[in-house]
């Protein structure tokens, strides 16, 4: 059985679709199968075997693909095929890999559990009463159920390594400009990022290389050169410094998560690193930062949803009307907030107090992460979100509530840098994360801890 | 800063969002609940920082004035609502319900 | 709104108006994609994911549109910013894929600048201050009468990249207005930074006006007019809307803050009617485009080779020609006619002919239809061979007429057309003896009465030599040989 035809099998196996686990929105296994059989014959003809051939992947349903829909989770765009691809996923098959499926996820990337996806919430695959996390849920889960063994997701404030904790798997976020977003359908631009989800840390980072680089089609990639991320993998971690920022270990921390990271921080001094308590004095301001620049940046990014040129049309009175009757009907309730949010903080009168001042935080952020990393930090750890999933509708009420579960991620998209989650241990049976996080670029370091520390942990990981 | 009732019927027609008079009060509420807790923010001195935009303070690359577009895989009738001779149509606007030759420039808001 | 105010109203008030011109600038692909620019194609044709605002797609600035902007900016003595941010302006409209246009906003490309638009009696220079220059994209057309009820969208336009100039509030009449267009049409063009084209949209035109009673120094309530397609269209709205404010003031009225549009059939303004929703742009950075970092050895670099301006070519051309200013303002009118007099008059050594032939018979034919300049079938290095012609006598006046109407035609050689035509002059000696002879043969009464002292014959018997040779014989010499003939 060929590895695509194996996904396949997977999928009806675990009930990916909409009747079961709902993880995956469009697959065609007939297209992938071809796909794969040119896959074959092309890397029989290369010089070299092509580094993901054959590999099946599954996509977040926010990035374009030519041939299954980019409906973003959202009604506005259902049943959209790109008429262009992203350059992520060009990269992706010209490495040899196969998108075998894309994922359920939150409306436009914006949650933290799969739940506001206009097709349903994705559940679980660990527990199915629970979210898989969000707003990359149903990527992370895909890898969870062990469909593929590497998925793309996409992140603006910890959509890739919030899931990736409570599914437990290995999610990484890379560097802001690390990897290209032309093709990754707009939320909030100066903080989203694709991130790649992996069974393993060599599976996360594989995926990451492939994708990494700069791009002439967005001009905020970096011209950095992209390491061989396999390289640092390691057993030992002398000289290392890891920083423990007393912020996201507060007293309120659920103690059985404390003492999984713990656990994971005696591994590492195991391995010869250095454990360091340092502090990042405004990281407590970043969920109300996040809160603005996000929204304010998403109210404009949405603006193109029109029903003029593609997706959605709803005709009403005239053109305002057509504009507001496709865009009420079409969006979610937890999009339309958004877009409420920002359009107030960006307008006239608001901005200097809440977009202008939260940039101006946002930098403060930035600069804790700095003067972290000047003070000869290689790293950090802390855990990646306070507390495993929660169960579907647990959080549905108050929506500042649900936006606190991204308190330990955003801080990183904020500031730009990369970071990741990797399983390392459970509270009562589910999954919890813990988070590496590195300078700008500096990837290198971050999958270094995580390798080793994934060595260490073995099959402590999964109790 | 409390938003009001007035605020929300304000930006959701900036942002053209037809909200029921039933949503209305729950946003407001929900809003409000919100930016309660952004006003952390204010008491922040940031006049020592430069606003951080992002990345990039080194200056953005520039693409040379030649090639060839992205191609489009399939034509834009395949993807549009409503197309007519190459046209994207839509619904005219209020402002030209009479329009006649006079009023075919394309105006801005 | 009719302008139906007595002069007496008027004349106690001053005109206070601004300027905010666009110019599409001269690049072959768009500002943030790599679509064609090119006018004119079948709609939407010039269109990509960009343009189009496709999900997921992003703009990249195209490095020909900074460095059209940055000659610009030097051209009008900007101060040019070497960091330059863009920014979204939010709004709604069916011509505007992303619903929103980059634009800038806090931090534009350049401020600071100025523009000579005449000089004073006593020859003191009148200046109008430059606010600034920004870069921004253009955005498509909505063609509302087109079908019937609904509006139709084309947007090869989307993404055009542009400059938008923004005067200082400086001029105080409609005539300074339209000098000051006048003058920067003409220096935009003189730098190749755009076609300047009214019809096609490439230089559109919005002003500010206020009206405030001489004498007076604070700044009155402004209107923004739009909606004209020629200067002489900004001229004559700029004055009915003068006229409209000056009425209202005169009788105590205030004067709303609102946008005007003129209606250059009815010579008069009208209030845009009010859109839905209230101007509230949401300006913010365009996250998507890191600031625009200019080296400021490479902006420098710009000034140092920046074209020949159109004052400094004026002055230029008098001295080296010594052409009066009559010709000078002529011949500078583009830059393209300025280098095709050099051209003419470099080429045939003759700058007074040159400047004669283009003022008059190029521009004449231009007129009569033949098109632009640069795409016009004589070539300079033609038309001073057929200068030369002229000059040495082998060609007459007019037959120089034929001939070059000839050359618009044909495209070809001067030499080529006067053979062909048979109307190159004789000048072989014998020739002409031969003809003179022969006429006197075959005419023996007329003959013998020139010969007998009967002078006003001459003239009837060089036509017949003129006739005889086809008009090839040069009539100077014709009258010489007859003359010379009663003489001995
Ligand atoms: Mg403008
Ligand atoms: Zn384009």
């Amino acid at each position: 059985m060929t590895a695509v035809a194996d996904a396949f099998r997977r999928m009806s196996e675990v009930r990916a679709g909409a009747e079961g686990l709902n993880i995956v929105l469009s697959s065609d296994e007939r297209a992938a199968l071809n796909e794969e059989r040119e896959s074959a014959s092309r890397a029989a003809g290369a010089p070299a075997r092509p580094t993901l051939a054959g590999v099946p992947v599954a996509v977040k349903d926010n990035i374009a693909t030519l041939s299954l829909a980019t409906s973003c989770g959202s009604r506005i765009l259902e049943g959209y095929v790109s008429p262009y691809e992203a350059t992520a996923i060009a990269k992706l098959r010209a490495a040899g890999a196969i998108v075998v499926a894309k994922t359920n996820c939150d409306e436009f990337a914006m949650g933290s559990s799969t739940e506001h996806s206009a097709y349903g919430p994705a559940k679980n695959p660990v527990d199915p009463r629970l979210v898989p996390g969000g707003s990359s849920g149903g990527s992370a889960a895909v890898v969870a159920a062990g469909i593929t063994r590497m998925a793309l997701g996409s992140e603006t404030g910890g959509s890739v390594r919030q899931p990736a904790a409570f599914c437990g798997v290995v999610g990484v976020k890379p560097t802001y400009g690390r990897v290209s977003r032309f093709g990754l359908v707009a939320f909030a631009s100066s903080l989203d990022q694709i991130g790649t989800f992996g069974a393993t840390v060599d599976d996360a980072a594989l995926a990451l290389e492939t994708i990494a680089g700069v791009d002439l089609l967005d001009a905020t990639t970096a011209d950095e050169p992209v390491p061989h991320y396999g390289d640092s993998r390691t057993e030992r971690l002398d000289g290392v410094v890891i920083g423990k920022p007393r912020e996201y270990f507060p007293d309120s921390l659920d103690p059985r998560v404390r003492a999984l990271c713990d656990r994971s921080l005696d591994h590492l001094r195991a391995l010869g690193a250095q454990v360091r308590d340092i502090s990042m004095p405004h990281t407590d301001l970043a969920i109300p930062v996040y809160y603005i620049i996000a929204p304010a940046e998403a109210s404009s990014n949405l603006a193109r949803f029109d029903g003029v040129r593609y997706g959605l049309r709803i005709e009403g009175d005239g053109l305002r009307g057509m504009y507001e009757a496709t865009r009420s009907k079409g969006f979610g309730a937890e999009v339309v907030r958004r877009i409420l949010l920002g359009t107030y903080v960006l307008s006239a009168g608001y901005y200097d107090a809440y977009y202008k001042q939260a940039q101006g935080v946002r930098a403060l952020i930035a600069k804790d992460f700095r003067d972290a990393y000047a003070s000869g930090i290689t790293a950090m750890f802390t855990p990646t979100t306070p507390t495993p999933a929660f169960a579907i509708g647990a959080k549905s009420a108050d929506p500042y509530e649900m936006y606190l579960s991204d308190i330990f991620t955003v801080t990183a998209n904020l500031a730009g840098v990369p970071a990741m989650s990797v399983p390392i241990g459970r509270v009562d049976n589910l999954p919890i994360g813990g988070q590496i996080l590195a300078k700008h670029f500096d990837e290198p370091a971050m999958f270094r801890v995580a390798y080793a520390l994934e060595r260490a942990l073995g099959a402590e990981a999964r109790s | 800063m409390a938003v009001t009732r007035d605020d929300v019927e304000h930006i959701a027609r900036l942002a053209r969002l037809a909200l029921s008079d039933a949503e209305l009060p729950q946003l407001t509420e929900q809003l409000n609940g919100i930016l309660g807790h952004m006003d952390v923010l204010q008491r922040v001195d940031t006049r020592a920082v430069l606003p951080a935009a992002g990345v990039g303070d080194a200056g953005m690359r520039l693409r040379a004035d030649d090639g060839p577009p992205t191609p489009l895989a399939r034509g834009r009738a395949s993807f549009a609502p409503e197309t007519r001779d190459g046209f994207f149509i839509v619904p005219r606007l209020a402002t030209h319900e009479n329009a006649s030759a006079d009023d075919a420039g394309g105006a801005d808001e | 709104m009719t302008a139906s105010v007595s002069p007496s109203v008027t004349d106690a008030y001053e005109m206070v108006v601004g300027l905010e011109v666009h110019v599409q600038l001269n690049t072959h692909t768009k500002a943030f994609c790599n679509c064609s620019t090119e006018y004119g194609r079948p709609p939407n044709v010039n269109t990509c994911p960009v343009c189009l605002a496709l999900p997921g797609a992003l703009p990249v600035l195209n490095a020909a549109a900074v460095r059209l902007g940055v000659i610009a900016a030097h051209a009008l003595e900007c101060r040019i910013n070497c960091t330059s941010i863009f920014a979204r302006k939010n709004y709604f409209y069916p011509d505007l894929p992303k619903g929103y246009q980059i634009s800038q906003y806090d931090k534009p490309l350049a401020e600071h600048g100025r523009l000579m638009i005449g000089s004073t009696a006593d020859g003191q220079p009148i200046y109008v201050g430059v606010t600034r220059v920004h870069m921004e994209e253009d955005a498509g057309k909505s063609i509302h009468d087109r079908y019937s009820g609904v509006t139709a969208i084309d947007l090869n336009r989307a993404g055009v990249p542009l400059i938008e100039i923004v005067s200082d509030p400086d001029m105080r009449s409609s005539r300074e207005a339209g000098a000051y267009l006048r003058v920067l049409k003409q220096i935009l063009e003189f730098c190749e930074v755009s076609d300047v084209n009214m019809e096609e949209g490439s230089l559109r035109v919005d002003a500010n006006v206020s009206a405030r009673l001489k004498g007076e120094t604070t700044l009155g309530t402004k209107t923004e007019v739009k909606n004209m397609n020629s200067f002489s269209g900004v001229e004559r709205a700029l004055e009915a809307e003068f006229a409209r404010q000056c009425a209202a003031l005169a009788r105590g009225e205030p004067i709303e803050q609102q946008t005007m549009l003129w209606d250059g059939h009815k010579g008069e303004v009208r209030p845009a009617r009010t859109k839905e929703g209230s101007h509230d742009y949401r300006y913010f950075p365009e996250p998507d485009l890191p600031p625009l970092v200019l080296a400021q050895a490479w902006v420098d670099e710009i000034k140092t080779h920046l074209p020949e301006l159109p004052r400094a070519r004026r002055q230029r051309l008098a001295a080296e020609y010594s052409l009066g200013s009559d010709d000078v303002e002529v011949l500078t009118a583009t830059p393209a006619l300025a280098d095709y007099f050099e051209n003419v008059a470099r080429a045939s050594d003759d700058a007074k002919a040159a400047a004669n032939w283009v003022r008059g018979t190029v521009l004449a034919a231009l007129n009569a239809g033949a098109g632009d300049i640069r795409t016009f079938r004589v070539r300079p290095a033609d038309l001073a061979q057929l200068l030369r012609l002229v000059k040495d006598g082998a060609l007459s006046h007019s037959a120089a007429k034929t001939v070059f109407g000839e050359m618009a035609e044909s495209g070809q050689r001067p030499e080529q057309i006067a053979q062909r035509l048979g109307v190159l002059q004789e000048r072989d000696e014998g020739a002409i003896e031969q003809w003179v002879a022969e006429v006197l043969a075959e005419h023996p009464g007329e003959a013998t009465r020139f010969l007998g002292g009967e002078k006003k014959l001459q003239g009837v018997l060089v036509g017949f030599v003129m006739k005889k040779s086809g008009g090839r014989a040069d009539p100077k010499r014709v009258n010489q040989l007859l003359s010379s003939r009663i003489a001995g």
